[in-house]
């Protein structure tokens, strides 16, 4: 079944520094992602995924080039539309968590809500309804540091989903967990983030995972090499 | 995100300790010398409220109450005949040394009151009574600084210019700037207590008639009689604002205020630095998240609001108690907090949060969002 295109990027160039310190991170990278599918992009260090992912949510300025995410152009949207943007479509899961270490766990999911002005009462029960989702129901007045690290992965898990994005972004999110956890984490995340109307992108160089993917973009030298796609999830 | 921000203040709690401990102590220093700067100021003019008059008439040289220049006795019976003038009595009002009983020396302010009528005569007795000072060789001492004469009871005796001076009754009486005990006696007697001069009357204190007002008095008795006229309002505040200008207690206390403002700066500031640069990660995930740069100014200067006012409360509250039990006593200690300190304290303290918060709020501004995506 085709499914469709959620976010595309064109002949996508982004530099850093000037002179000496000048970099070309991406190099007119072409990338389709497709709602209802995990894409996995892999490739060494250094080589521009988390700078493509940065760039495809709207947290960094591109050089030159198209973004296109649900029709609308994030590489032409001023810095506060583009705050606005991600406030209402893309959720977030980052390597290190960053889960605020003074909030419990139902609170740091709950920011996203938060973020959007919904009542704190309704977002805390919100919250603690994705705590339950990610299997930590029990867990809600936990805070981060009372946590495993799998634990912490899935309270972030369930803080991307909560404001219920049409697409999340995740870098390395398997980096800071052993191999099992790892691999406990993505199949829960992938059980209950994936969703016909929803995109995942997911930044890794954890060959443990990709079997998670449903395609695999590779890069290399800030270009898009390969696209490959998982049979095993057609 | 108010919550938020509370919730990430409180919870560092060795930063937010710090802060509030830090915000306090500056608060309190700030009330506690601004206390003491009023105090002291409001001392100079104590002798204007201890004797109590409406009207002060005195030389146009004066300056303050004790720096002035004494009148013509025949003054007297001029100021009584100017329009408005319900009364007008002598005063007579000086430093001089007294012989105690030890042998010791002890300058007192010596306060000579009209013979007949005793104006300006303390309205609080401790012991003893006012009208006795009308028996030979009496004198009514203030309990203020009554240490310095041996603490005398009513019949003790010492020696004034080698007069006797009986004790017939202790008043209630305010300290002064100078801190020297107040002795009262009627006015031909403080003649005798002090050493002869041409002029000896130190001020003539005046009623005006019912129905006039004392500045209408005052403009009567300058037009009248070329001498000066304060209301008691007028001579406290001239007298204030003589030790302000010719005393260095407004540019020490104001040094002082100023290495409290500088030391609150470096404080605050240092820790709310520090706080956004804990907190650098996490403000980089909301701004990823979609908090725009207005939610997260907002958040910090809640935080700082918060830590200001809550410093502010304990700080002030300490300075008063601090007040209150150094003013048990007997006034020993110059302390005077008016509301107009209170406001303006909280005013610096705000003023010392948000100027602090400023660094860590152009931090989160320029923070990329993408510096969570950094290992």
């Amino acid at each position: 079944m085709e499914h469709e295109i959620a976010a595309k990027l064109v002949d996508v160039d982004k530099n850093f520094g000037l002179g000496n310190t000048f970099v070309k991170v991406l190099k007119k990278v072409n990338l389709e992602i497709h709602s209802g599918e995990l894409t996995l992009l892999v490739g060494p260090s250094g080589c521009g995924k988390t700078t493509l992912l940065s760039v495809l949510a709207g947290i960094l300025d591109t050089t030159d080039g198209e973004v296109n995410v649900f029709g609308t152009r994030v590489d032409k949207l001023s810095q506060a539309k583009k705050t606005s943007f991600r406030r209402k479509n893309i959720g977030f899961i980052f390597q290190q968590f960053n889960l605020l270490p003074t909030l419990t766990a139902a609170d740091n999911v709950a920011i996203p809500l938060l973020i959007s002005k919904v009542p704190y009462r309704e977002a805390l029960k919100k919250a603690k309804y994705y705590l339950e989702v990610v299997g930590l129901g029990d867990r809600v007045t936990f805070y981060p540091t009372q946590l495993s690290g799998g634990q912490q992965q899935r309270v972030a898990i369930a803080r991307a989903l909560v404001a219920e994005p049409k697409l999340i972004v995740c870098d390395e999110p398997t980096a800071s967990l052993d191999g099992e956890t790892g691999k406990i984490v993505m199949e829960m995340f992938r059980q209950t983030a994936l969703k016909r109307d929803r995109a995942i992108v997911v930044v890794t160089h954890d060959n443990r995972i990709f079997e998670y993917g449903d395609r695999i973009a590779e890069m290399l030298d800030g270009r898009i090499v390969s696209i490959h796609e998982n049979k095993n999830h057609k | 995100m108010l919550r938020i921000a509370f919730q990430m203040l409180v919870g560092d709690r060795a930063k937010y300790l710090t802060l509030i401990s830090g915000l306090s102590f500056v608060t309190l220093l700030f009330v506690q010398q601004g206390s003491v700067f009023c105090g002291l100021m409001l001392r100079t003019a104590k002798p204007v409220e201890a004797i109590g008059a409406p009207i002060w008439v005195c030389d146009p040289t004066l300056q303050a109450i004790d720096d002035f220049k004494p009148l013509l006795d025949t003054d007297l019976t001029r100021i009584r005949s100017v329009d408005g003038v319900r009364w007008a009595v002598p005063l007579f009002m000086r430093q001089v040394q007294v012989r105690l009983n030890d042998g010791k020396f002890q300058t007192v302010r010596l306060i000579g009151l009209d013979n007949a009528s005793l104006v300006g005569r303390p309205s609080q007795m401790l012991s003893g009574n006012t009208e006795s000072l009308l028996l030979p060789d009496s004198v009514v001492i203030g309990k203020a600084e009554m240490e310095r004469l041996n603490n005398p009871k009513v019949d003790d005796t010492f020696e004034i210019n080698d007069k006797l001076a009986r004790v017939v009754g202790i008043a209630d009486v305010p300290r002064d700037f100078l801190s020297n005990p107040y002795v009262y006696t009627t006015y031909d007697r403080a003649l005798q207590y002090s050493p002869r001069q041409r002029k000896q009357m130190s001020y003539v204190l005046v009623a005006p008639q019912p129905g006039l007002s004392s500045q209408q008095v005052v403009e009567n008795i300058k037009k009248t009689t070329g001498l000066s006229a304060y209301t008691a309002d007028d001579l406290r505040w001239l007298t204030i604002w003589y030790f302000m200008r010719n005393t260095g207690i407004p540019i020490n206390i104001g040094i002082s205020l100023l290495l409290v403002f500088v030391v609150g700066m470096a404080i605050a500031g240092q820790t709310f630095y520090a706080f956004a640069l804990q907190n650098e990660r996490y403000f980089g995930a909301l701004k990823a998240m979609g908090t725009g740069n207005f939610t997260l100014v907002r958040m910090i200067m809640f935080q700082s609001l918060f830590v200001g006012v809550v410093g502010y409360g304990i700080g002030a509250g300490a300075a008063c108690f601090i007040g209150w039990m150094g003013s048990g006593g007997r006034e020993k200690l110059a302390f005077f907090t008016p509301e107009q300190l209170l406001f303006i304290s909280f005013g610096v303290t705000i003023v010392i949060c948000l100027l602090s918060s400023l660094v860590s709020i152009q931090r989160v501004i320029r923070l990329e969002p993408a510096v969570v995506f950094r290992g």
